[in-house]
């Protein structure tokens, strides 16, 4: 079942925690809701679930208008990020707990249950309380909660935000795998851009209350629609400069730039993302800047730098990959120019554009 | 009586701090002495003596003077229909309170919790004029009543009244602690799981607040059990009318029938003990609870 929100609008006082945001969740996809703390992202879940009303706007789910309507009539499954669980009952009454309320008869309560702890992997851990369970055992029997009312569509508040690294990891994966059995409408909010690139068809990125940008994880990193989007989805080395007759001067680097092709000398930025920069011993390219390695990190897949620019004031970050790395057989405190291979030029009130040297 | 801070999560003392609070043999032994036998004097031994007069002739005659006299046996049943009616006021006026205190935010928040701690302040007595200002014959609603046949004073209405006046924060007092620690999560969880409120409050809010309720519920008793001055104020003191127990035992006094007087005050002393017993056995509980709250709040943040 889709979700399709029109101009949303809700307030706190004269905090504005959605300023006229629209967006559609086609039927059966996996989407995240991405953004700072403070951006909405939280507010606008609670809005989908009925646990808070807009102030203007409405929400359909299908051709169903249900921007009214109570948590009950809209059928969704919400899981919170501490979980919420009912600390007072079993596992397997936590879980039951949406048909209870609802009156259904033990014999089709039971064997429900029982199959959603399976889906879950909790089979057998029916009869412990939630304090007896760990973290990741905890979240798993919210969303076996969530998923037993048979809801039009999942809602995820920040789903592994309270657990460690590891099991995080383990659990992204397996929401992915659990999505492609049930392909229920899922949309789910994170402050981690991996994890939302990792899990999401779609990502939407918001801040303050608006939508930055929406689309799949590749369009999203690929062509971050403005600086906000390039500076929050991962690592950036942002260069202040000019533009004017087709080309941004960041200091000494030069960076084509055709979109702007007036004489009018106008102040831009330039995003380049760390992997994106390429390092030698000598000046190379069209230009190149000078700097000091003054970081060498070569545990993971990649080697990363941290070389510090006199000229821009400012440390830079390189990843490069291993070979490059040994090949050049860089040290801490060695002298190297940077060039980057892309760069991203925005120019404030015109669009941003890819270009690759 | 009772404070807030006993709800607060414990501390140990650090080693340091135990060893700078050593006092000298001689004071500690000093204050244990004044401390103890202070209780011995004021509370213990007055206790025993309530008791050792009452039975002083065997229990033959305290029966006979509980059971065969009938101001004194419709004391018991006035005071058992107060009291419980003051609880159950109490218990909704607390439920309400609590829950509007700690689930909403909204203008005026601290200040009603501050009013609520008001009957604690205000002496009995003058909690019974106040009513009786306002009700009494010749109070502001004293014509109306009147008019509709009604008689203030000494109704067992105007018992209840000043009862659950002077009890009001019990309840409250002991809710707002912990429905504060819970939090909202659970409700807001049965909400999107489709409980209605109804459903909500009864299966998720009321198991995660019955020992504190229990003992918000047994502290009130007691008290209401055991109200002497407003109610004083508000009764026409016309024994096998409007006696409650404790008016009944200074009618007894007053006329001098200290036997009797001791009988029905060792009744309500005895209350008080098996009051007390219930007490420490919910204390355990409420405590047990929140401290596993507090341990559940450092598991998430320690998480984080």
């Amino acid at each position: 079942m889709s979700i399709v929100i029109k101009n949303l609008t809700k307030r706190f006082g004269s905090m504005v925690a959605l300023n006229d945001v629209c967006f559609e969740a086609p039927a059966g996809e996996l989407l995240a809701l991405l953004g700072p703390s403070g951006s909405g992202k939280t507010t606008l879940l609670r809005v989908i679930a009925g646990l808070e009303f807009a102030d203007v706007g409405t929400v359909k789910f299908e051709n169903e208008d249900v921007t009214h309507r109570s948590p009950k009539e809209r059928q969704v499954g919400f899981v919170f990020q501490h979980y919420a669980l009912f600390r007072h009952m079993t596992v397997f009454e936590n879980v039951a707990f949406g048909l209870r309320v609802r009156h259904r008869p033990n014999s089709e309560v039971t064997p429900r249950v029982m199959q959603l702890l399976e889906l879950v992997r909790l089979g057998g851990l029916e009869k412990r309380y939630p304090s007896q369970l760990s973290g990741g055992q905890r979240q798993r029997v919210a969303l076996a909660r969530a998923l037993a009312v048979q809801p039009r569509m999942l809602l995820l508040d920040e789903p592994f935000g309270a657990l460690d690294a590891k099991v995080r990891a383990e659990l992204r994966q397996w929401l992915r795998q659990l999505h492609e059995e049930i392909h229920v409408t899922t949309v789910f909010v994170t402050h981690d851009q991996e994890e939302a690139f990792e899990v999401a068809d779609r990502v939407v990125v918001m801040q303050k209350g608006r939508i930055e940008q929406s689309g799949s994880p590749q369009e999203v990193f690929d062509h971050p629609a403005s600086p906000f989007v390039m500076d929050f989805i991962g690592n950036v080395n942002v260069f202040h400069g000019r533009v004017q007759h087709g080309k941004a001067h960041m200091g000494s680097l030069q960076i084509d730039y055709p979109d702007y092709p007036q004489a009018e000398s106008r102040e831009a930025t330039a995003y380049v993302r760390p992997h994106e920069l390429d390092v030698d011993k000598a000046p190379f390219a069209k230009s190149s800047i000078c700097g000091r390695i003054t970081q060498v990190n070569p545990a993971g897949s990649l080697a990363k730098l941290r070389i510090w620019s006199d000229e821009f004031g400012m440390a830079l970050n390189v990843d490069l990959d291993h070979d490059r790395f040994s090949a050049l057989g860089l040290a801490s405190g060695d002298m190297i120019y940077v060039s980057p291979r892309r760069a991203r030029v925005f120019v404030p009130e015109t669009t941003e554009v890819d270009y690759s040297i | 009586m009772h404070s807030l801070p006993r709800h607060a999560p414990k501390v140990g003392l650090a080693a340091g701090t135990r060893n700078a609070q050593h006092e000298p043999l001689w004071l500690q032994y000093a204050l244990i002495t004044a401390a103890v036998s202070t209780m011995l004097v004021l509370v213990v031994v007055p206790v025993i003596y309530v008791f050792a007069v009452a039975f002083q002739k065997g229990v033959g005659p305290v029966i006979q003077v509980l059971f065969r006299d009938a101001d004194t046996l419709s004391s018991f049943y006035l005071t058992g229909i107060v009291a419980p009616v003051a609880v159950i006021a109490n218990v909704l006026f607390g439920l309400a309170a609590a829950w509007t205190i700690t689930r909403f935010r909204f203008p005026g928040r601290a200040l009603l919790t501050t009013i609520i701690d008001l009957p604690f302040a205000v002496s009995p007595v003058v909690a019974g004029l106040m009513l009786l200002l306002i009700l009494g014959r010749r109070g502001y609603l004293g014509p109306l009543l009147e008019s509709y046949d009604f008689q203030f004073v000494g109704s067992w209405i105007a018992l209840v009244l000043v009862t659950t006046f002077v009890t009001l924060p019990f309840v409250v007092r002991e809710l707002i602690p912990v429905m504060e620690a819970i939090g909202p999560d659970e409700e807001i969880a049965a909400i999107s799981l489709g409980a209605n409120g109804w459903q909500m409050f009864w299966r998720i809010t009321l198991p995660n607040i019955k020992w504190g309720l229990l003992y918000g519920i047994i502290l009130c008793s007691a008290r209401a059990i055991g109200e002497f001055g407003a109610a004083y104020v508000v009764s026409s003191r016309v024994s096998g009318e409007s006696e409650t127990v404790p008016l009944r035992v200074q009618k007894l006094l007053e006329s001098y029938k200290t036997e009797g007087a001791f009988a029905v005050a060792a009744v309500l002393a005895l209350l008080s003990l098996i009051t007390l017993a219930i007490k420490i056995a919910l204390e355990h509980k409420t405590q047990a609870d929140l401290n596993e709250l507090a341990q559940a709040k450092a598991e998430v943040e320690a998480a984080e």
